[in-house]
């Protein structure tokens, strides 16, 4: 098809260049600038070939500072020069890697600078979607090496949120989903759309302002961001690095909802949780009514047990207080008790009428002085004898000291009235 | 006071009930603050008055909510 307009195109070429004997380049006197040849070439080429899909393996890849690309396609036998200007560079994926298989949109032309033919792409894909998955790669590793894919770094979600934010589309169905889900599972909370533009130019753009004005409100306790199902391309915002890092930065925690699709959007990465559908999201967000009541009742049920609980504990603890309390004081009364017989028999161990029990006798005055010494008694004082049994009243005769004793006593007799 | 709050709250004061060191006035002050949330959390349950709204940047900068219909 490409082979015969190409043909078809030459062949009308040069009959016209026949027909024309007066054009410029017939005649040695009117020589071709070579800028006109080479335009003219681009011209006809352009002119002979629709924009066609070229299969082929990338080699000499080269990204320019200005954002073009230039790389060749070529098979066993024969290769061109791609180039990719940088409007069409920033909707391809990812640059292609050398010696990757890739089919290329484009259109053949020739670079009249240099006269080289050459293949303006417009549009590539690497064979198993290759483009798409190293880009996905290359923006996922970027975000694991800033730590924002740390599994450490994921919020729980609020058990009981008030309101729940919405950042899609306003006219989508996921919007409807969420709110239908919502609804139904707790009437009473709070939803909040913010939207945003889900797919297309600018839609990355569209959705981290509307991140940043959530910010800037702060009245929702956590977030979902997503939009229905739709194909790889409309997807696409969702994997933007740049949204992936705003909402990663979000101060409450997020519910990503991309499509439904099995695929993992970067953003379903970054989110707190990723839930499959925006209903999905909506039952993940909003606690059921049902689950709620439940979980009060539990609660209630909890504060009766340790009320009761405490209650006997108390009970038990006076008990317990209640019966130190009585034995010790037991314990008091006997440590007494045991205190006072031994006093007992310590004073009666001490008491002189043991002493006369064992047949001793006391001389005692008659008011109650012990005379243990010689010197205490004079001749003709009257005195008592403590006997074991009774008291006898006597008189001392003489007084005399023991000649054992020192020397100087006055020596008296004592004898028995 | 919101439901997250009180039910928060219930839970710290169903833990603290349960704490030997807690002297009997403390206690029975915490338990008649868990009737109460109890009860407050359980009115707001029963509201469904829940609004649908949407935050849009005005031409200013200034941030407004309006109503939604559905």
């Amino acid at each position: 098809m490409a082979r015969m307009s190409a043909r078809d195109a030459s062949m009308s070429g040069s009959s016209s260049i026949g027909y024309m004997e007066a054009v410029p380049g017939a005649t040695p006197d009117l020589p071709l600038a070579v800028h006109d040849l080479t335009s003219a070439a681009k011209e006809l080429v352009e002119g002979a070939f629709p924009p066609l899909w070229v299969r082929g393996e990338v080699s000499d890849f080269k990204a320019h500072r200005n954002g073009h690309w230039y790389f060749a396609l070529r098979d066993a036998e024969a290769q061109v020069r791609c180039v990719v200007w940088s409007t069409q560079a920033r909707r391809i994926p990812a640059p292609p890697d050398d010696g990757m298989q890739v089919v290329a949109l484009g259109q053949m032309t020739v670079w009249p600078v240099r006269g080289d033919l050459q293949f303006s792409v417009r549009a590539l894909e690497a064979d198993g979607e290759g483009l798409w998955r190293k880009a996905l790669e290359l923006t996922r590793q970027r975000l694991e090496a800033d730590g924002l894919l740390d599994p450490a770094r994921k919020r729980a979600l609020p058990q009981s949120p008030r309101t729940v934010a919405i950042i899609t589309s306003a006219s989508g169905a996921a919007l409807h989903d969420i709110i239908t889900v919502s609804r139904r599972r707790s009437p009473g909370v709070n939803l909040v759309l913010i939207p945003a533009s889900v797919q297309g130019e600018g839609a990355p753009e569209s959705l981290i302002a509307a991140l940043g004005h959530l910010e800037r409100w702060g009245g929702a306790d956590v977030l979902i961001i997503g939009r229905g199902g739709g194909s790889r391309e409309d997807l696409w915002a969702f994997n933007d690095e740049r949204l992936a890092r705003a909402l990663a930065a979000c101060p409450i925690p997020t519910i990503s909802a991309v499509g439904h699709e099995t695929d993992v959007s970067i953003c379903d990465l970054v989110a707190d949780l990723r839930a499959a559908t925006p209903s999905a999201a909506a039952e993940a967000a909003v606690p059921s009514i049902v689950d709620q009541r439940s979980r009060l009742r539990a609660l209630g049920r909890q504060l009766a047990a340790t009320a009761q609980r405490r209650q006997h504990r108390v009970l038990t603890r006076l008990e317990h207080i209640q019966r130190r309390l009585v034995t010790g004081a037991q314990r008091v009364t006997e440590r007494r008790q045991a205190r006072l017989s031994t006093a007992a028999a310590q004073l009666e161990a001490l008491s002189p009428l043991a002493t006369l029990a064992r047949g001793y006798a006391v001389a005692r005055t008659p008011d109650g002085a012990t005379l243990s010494e010689v010197g205490a008694f004079a001749s003709g004082m009257a005195f008592e004898l403590w006997l074991r049994d009774g008291i006898v009243s006597a008189t001392a005769e003489s007084v005399r000291a023991r000649l054992d004793s020192a020397p100087g006593d006055s020596v008296t007799d004592v004898e028995r009235a | 006071m919101t439901f997250e709050e009180d039910v928060a709250r219930l839970e710290v004061i169903v833990r603290d009930l349960d704490r030997d060191d807690l002297d009997l006035d403390r206690a029975l002050r915490l338990f008649e603050e868990g009737i109460a949330r109890l009860r407050s959390a359980n009115g707001a349950l029963a509201e469904a008055n829940g609004r649908v709204q949407e935050l849009v940047a005005a031409a200013d900068g200034s941030l407004v909510l309006t109503d939604r219909d559905d």
